[in-house]
């Protein structure tokens, strides 16, 4: 399919579910690239992993009561996000095993909780995989008002999230409240995931979080450079994802996620200073 | 002389367990001292708790503004930074919450860079520092506060010799006007550069100027060694 039919199905008022995936797929991955930064460079990949699946049985429980299912799994991400965070100060806690213990069994209870809707086997796919159609005109307004929220946080707390980065026994030396901060920024990669899920699907949404801020590494030392670049790519590679699932049939999710994969190969061979062409030409 | 930092009788326990007992310690300002200790002995608890990062068990801390230069592990040395935004990072609290940095904030930044002659490599990223330059971005991000008193955690380990003495005349020269407290294994170099010494483990043993510490017996009490040791030798101590 040309890009132009695909312009012209994006403009059609019978497949109206169109454009209001898209809209919310480049937000969520604009969401995602950004909070990804830090999510990247902080090595907690484990924390984006652990609210993907645990925002499982809010989903689920919204689901079956049909409500909203973007409140449901913001809640039980914050919840998460709490958790994690009280956990995670307690160094002496193998903190990945807590966690491990914790996400899946959320998700046990997720996948427990939605056999109880009737004809579950369709809406657990719906759930793992994601799923273009079936948006509410709703949603896109939480999701605009929620990508304004979080990359404001992120602009007003940038420095501070930076100095715990850094350097935690420095940050706290200088009076910085950790655990406030911690926490702020498990709640901010809790929202970027919720709100990726629905389209991306609860498996595949860490790829959205992880694999454009990877991708942005591999192409400059300059974290300014680095967080403009993620949530580009994060979102170029939503709407050409997307658009390749629809021009071929394909799932939207794993088409979203193997176009960033090949974006981050791509960099990984070809990327200025670190490539793998760079380092064999030097 | 006014003291830059002085803690009396300070118990502080990690874990339910004690770890520093009794400590009396005391650092003037223009004095660069010496904290000594086998590993294990409570160096680093001593500047967490002169620092307020842990709670004391018992006694009291009075203390000029401090800066801190943590072991070189604790920093994230693969973050995509500039040498000079590591530095700026340590005037995070004085920039403000949800305020940037203003033209103050980098000259202070610059001076200190100045100051630890890192100027030319402002714009490096960090991740491409020797470890020498590594610790002199540590020392300039605790010095960009003017802090009273400077504590130093084992700032040589892993470094040659050269940049160990580099950083020697650097941490004299900070000590002209502040106070430095610098927590080594390097026995010789702080004999030799020193103020004063503290010997430490888990509580004061011995503290005074290296002329006064000629006593071995408690250089074996702190570091638990034999009359034979190599150390006492190499610090011209007598031993078999
Ligand atoms: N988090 C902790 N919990 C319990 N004990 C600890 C902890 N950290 C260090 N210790 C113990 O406290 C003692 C002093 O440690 P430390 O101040 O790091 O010594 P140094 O810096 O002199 O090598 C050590 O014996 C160590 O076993
Ligand atoms: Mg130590």
């Amino acid at each position: 399919m040309s890009p132009w039919q695909f312009l012209a199905d994006l403009t059609n008022p019978d497949l109206a579910f169109l454009p209001k995936a898209l809209t919310i797929a480049v937000l969520s991955a604009i969401m995602c690239g950004v909070v990804g930064c830090y999510v990247v460079l902080r090595g907690m990949a484990f924390i984006g992993d652990a609210v993907a699946h645990a925002v499982f049985p809010g989903l689920a429980i919204a689901f079956l009561f049909s409500g909203s299912l973007v409140v449901g799994g913001t809640i039980a991400g914050i919840v998460t996000a709490l958790l994690v965070t009280v956990f995670a100060q307690n160094r002496r806690l193998k903190e990945d095993s807590v966690i491990g213990i914790f996400f899946v069994a959320a998700f046990a209870l997720g996948i427990v909780i939605i056999s109880r809707a009737p004809g579950y086997a369709g809406s657990l796919q719906q759930f793992l995989f994601g799923s273009i159609t079936g948006i509410p005109d709703r949603d896109l307004y939480v999701v605009g008002g929620t990508a304004i929220a979080v990359l404001l946080a992120v602009f007003l707390l940038h420095k501070e999230f930076v100095a715990i980065t850094l350097d935690r026994e420095m940050a706290r030396a200088l009076g910085l409240r950790t655990f406030w901060l911690d926490l702020t920024l498990y709640v901010l990669v809790t929202l970027a995931v919720v709100m990726a899920v629905q389209t991306i699907g609860n498996i595949l949404v860490l790829a959205l979080l992880i694999t454009p801020a990877a991708t942005a590494r591999l192409l400059t030392d300059r974290l300014a450079a680095m967080m403009a670049l993620a949530p580009a790519i994060g979102g170029a590679c939503a709407l050409i994802g997307l658009y390749l699932s629809w021009s071929w049939d394909l799932p939207a999710g794993g088409t979203i996620v193997l176009t960033l994969t090949g974006a981050f190969l791509l960099a990984h061979l070809a990327a200025p200073r670190h490539g793998l062409i760079a380092r064999l030409a030097a | 002389m006014t003291a830059a930092l002085e803690m009396t009788r300070v118990a502080a326990d990690l874990g339910g367990r004690p770890v520093l007992r009794d400590v009396d310690v005391r650092v003037d300002t223009g004095q660069f001292t010496a904290l000594l200790g086998p590993n294990g002995a409570g160096k680093t608890t001593l500047m967490r708790a002169a620092l307020g990062l842990i709670p004391l068990r018992a006694g009291t801390v009075t203390s000029g503004s401090a800066g801190y230069v943590p072991q070189r592990h604790e920093f994230t040395w693969d973050f995509p930074a500039s040498v000079q935004d590591a530095v700026l990072s340590g005037l995070v609290r004085r920039i403000g919450l949800f305020r940037r940095p203003g033209v103050a904030h980098w000259q202070a930044v610059w001076d200190a860079l100045d100051r630890v002659r890192l100027t030319d490599l402002r714009k490096r990223p960090v991740g491409e520092l020797s470890g020498g330059q590594r610790q002199r971005v540590l020392v300039a991000r605790a010095l960009v506060l003017e802090p009273a008193v400077l504590l130093l955690d084992e700032p040589f380990t892993g470094l040659d010799m050269p940049a160990q003495e580099t950083l020697t005349d650097l941490f004299a020269d900070i000590a002209r006007e502040r106070a430095v407290l610098m927590a080594t294994h390097d026995l010789t170099a702080a004999a030799y550069t020193c103020d004063r010494l503290i010997l430490l483990n888990r509580t004061v043993i011995a503290a005074g100027p290296p002329s006064d510490l000629k006593d071995p017996e408690v250089w074996m009490r702190t570091f638990d060694v034999g009359p034979g040791s190599h150390l006492l030798k190499a610090l011209d101590l007598g031993g078999a």
